[in-house]
């Protein structure tokens, strides 16, 4: 039988802050070793009631990360790279307050038979938000694992019925210098773009994101609505979307664009095709001191490496 | 002087919170949370490259600047400065080794052969080497001004690799890099103007004697 006693740090549900949520399950993790999906889960419970803001119900959780740990909502949203708000990492969480995410449309166009403008509202089925969380690999060798919520990626584009012409599919970040003071450095040419294959686009994994621990997403993390494309390198997972573009030639990303021998359109995380100027080995995550060994498609080969069967992932990178 | 210690110590104190933070410790709650980021490593790295640069960019204005305001007695402050920077690369390198690293020495070693930007790193640490080691006055005294003089020359190589060092690391087209390259160049050329000047104004004494 279990005993349980009562700890500090077993404060009832309503009573914590997101902040204390954090430290609280880190202890107990560190403390019994628990379950720890069930500790990674338990938090989000807690928030609906602790957050006066009515924040988002969703209707499954799903744990993509395994036992790993979560990084804390003040590590996922202090430590962004976001250029059209400075190029450090702690510029978006000081600037990007500027942008207006209310109201939000997004133009579709291309290769589809239903196009135009359409509101977030009617983008995103907010009554079939899921939880996922996911691991987070950054080009530059950090990584986090993050508690997203939003939508499947193919829920949203088969709203609009792409034609068979539509083998790729393009997407850009709002570029407003009045509300993003980075565009005035031409760090990279703006808008900010990235693309996917239309299958890529399709697969279940990729995740279209309003929401992060439960809550709005955070303007410096992509407001109000981001890409999440787990078996890639961060950069392709793009940020406040305006445009969806469906296109039957492959498009050339903002960071491919800018250095093609560096940023190749797959991007898929992939240990064994070093950065030219750094080793794709070994990750950092946030958190940890030791680097940990990066996984081919950051883990999720077993999902989605028949997408790229008979493709030499070291042209193709 | 003792300003070009205040960065460094600003780190360590930041350290000193992020240390209490991460093991709960308690013993620095009171003083607030650390300003390293979400990935002190990084930010350590990169604060200790921005300083290196900054102090050897300093070093390399003493000269022109003395010149220019007719203010000699800042020549005096030329070696500590230098030394500075010197320290503030030792721990940067010291970092990467530490730190990012944890002294794994075939992952170090293949950096400084394939990395380009850290090969220049590495070769800008290695001609600052000899101009720490022969700083005291005993080593000025050993091999008289002239040759000593002309170990010091190296920082005109070592400030523009350096520099380049950051603009090869930095990522997408930025900006900050491009300013310290246009420093270095201002430097290093106010110092091909004053070689003409000088050779000029030789030569016009010449002509008047
Ligand atoms: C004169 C010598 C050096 C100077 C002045 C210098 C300066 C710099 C500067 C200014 C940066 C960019 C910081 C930023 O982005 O804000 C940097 C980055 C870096 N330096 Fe150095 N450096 C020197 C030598 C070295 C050496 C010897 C090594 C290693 C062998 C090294 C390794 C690195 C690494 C790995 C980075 C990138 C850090 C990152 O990506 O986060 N540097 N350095």
């Amino acid at each position: 039988m279990l005993i349980k006693t009562k700890k500090p740090w077993d404060l009832s549900e309503n009573e914590v802050t997101p902040e204390a949520l954090y430290l609280n399950r880190r202890k107990i993790i560190q403390g019994f070793g628990v379950a720890a999906a069930a500790a990674v889960i338990s938090p989000f419970l807690g928030w609906q009631k602790a957050i006066a803001a009515p924040d988002f119900t969703v209707i499954k959780k799903t744990n993509y990360a395994g036992d790993e740990e979560l990084n804390s909502y003040k590590d996922i949203t202090t430590y962004n790279n976001y250029y059209e708000f400075g190029t450090s990492k702690s510029d978006p969480a000081r600037n990007a307050h500027t942008l207006i995410t209310e109201p939000w449309s997004v133009k579709v166009s291309g290769e589809a038979e239903k196009t135009g403008s359409i509101a977030l509202e009617d983008l995103i089925d907010f009554n079939a938000l899921e939880e996922r969380i996911y691991r987070h690999r950054c080009v530059e060798t950090w990584s986090m694992v993050m508690p997203w919520v939003g939508v499947p990626l193919a829920a949203v584009l088969k709203k609009f019925n792409p034609t068979s012409n539509a083998k790729f599919v393009r997407f850009e970040t709002i570029a407003d210098p009045k509300q993003m003071p980075g565009l005035r450095s031409r760090v990279l040419d703006w808008p900010y773009t990235e693309g996917l294959r239309i299958d890529e686009a399709m697969h279940p994994l990729s995740f279209m994101v309003v929401g992060l621990y439960g809550k709005p997403i955070p303007n410096q993390n992509g407001a109000p609505i981001r890409l999440v494309v787990p078996w890639k390198y961060g950069f392709k997972s793009i940020k406040s979307i305006v445009s969806i573009r469906f296109q039957e030639t492959q498009p050339v990303g903002s960071w491919e664009e800018n250095n093609s021998r560096e940023y190749g359109f797959y991007s898929n995380v992939n240990p064994d095709v070093d950065h030219p100027r750094w080793s794709q080995k070994r990750e950092r995550r946030i958190g940890e001191f030791f680097k940990r060994k990066t996984l081919m498609f950051n883990g999720y080969g077993e999902e989605v490496a028949s997408l790229y069967t008979g493709m030499d992932l070291q042209k193709n990178f | 002087m003792i300003g070009m210690a205040l960065p460094l110590s600003w780190l360590l104190y930041n350290w000193a919170l992020a240390v209490d933070e991460g093991f709960n410790l308690g013993y620095l709650t009171s003083l607030g949370f650390h300003q390293l980021t979400a990935n002190p490593i990084e930010y350590t790295n990169r604060f200790l490259g921005d300083w290196a640069l900054r102090f050897l960019l300093a070093s390399l204005a003493v000269t022109p600047l003395a010149r220019i305001f007719k203010f000699n007695q800042l020549v005096a402050y030329r070696r500590m400065i230098g030394l500075w920077a010197f320290a503030y690369v030792s721990i940067h390198l010291s970092s990467y080794i530490v730190l990012d690293q944890f002294f794994d020495w075939g992952e170090i070693w293949g950096d400084i052969l394939k990395r380009n930007f850290i090969t220049l790193g590495m070769i800008s640490f290695t001609l600052l080497i000899p101009m720490a080691f022969t700083s005291t006055k005993g080593w000025i005294k050993r091999l008289g001004a002239k040759v000593w003089k002309r170990i010091h020359k190296a920082i005109y190589v070592v400030a523009p690799l350096a520099s380049a060092h950051y603009f090869m690391m930095a990522k997408g087209n930025q900006l900050d890099p491009k300013i310290y390259i246009g420093i270095v160049a201002v430097l290093l050329g106010i110092r091909v103007w004053f070689y003409y000047q000088d050779k000029t104004k030789a030569a016009n004494r010449k002509a008047a004697a």
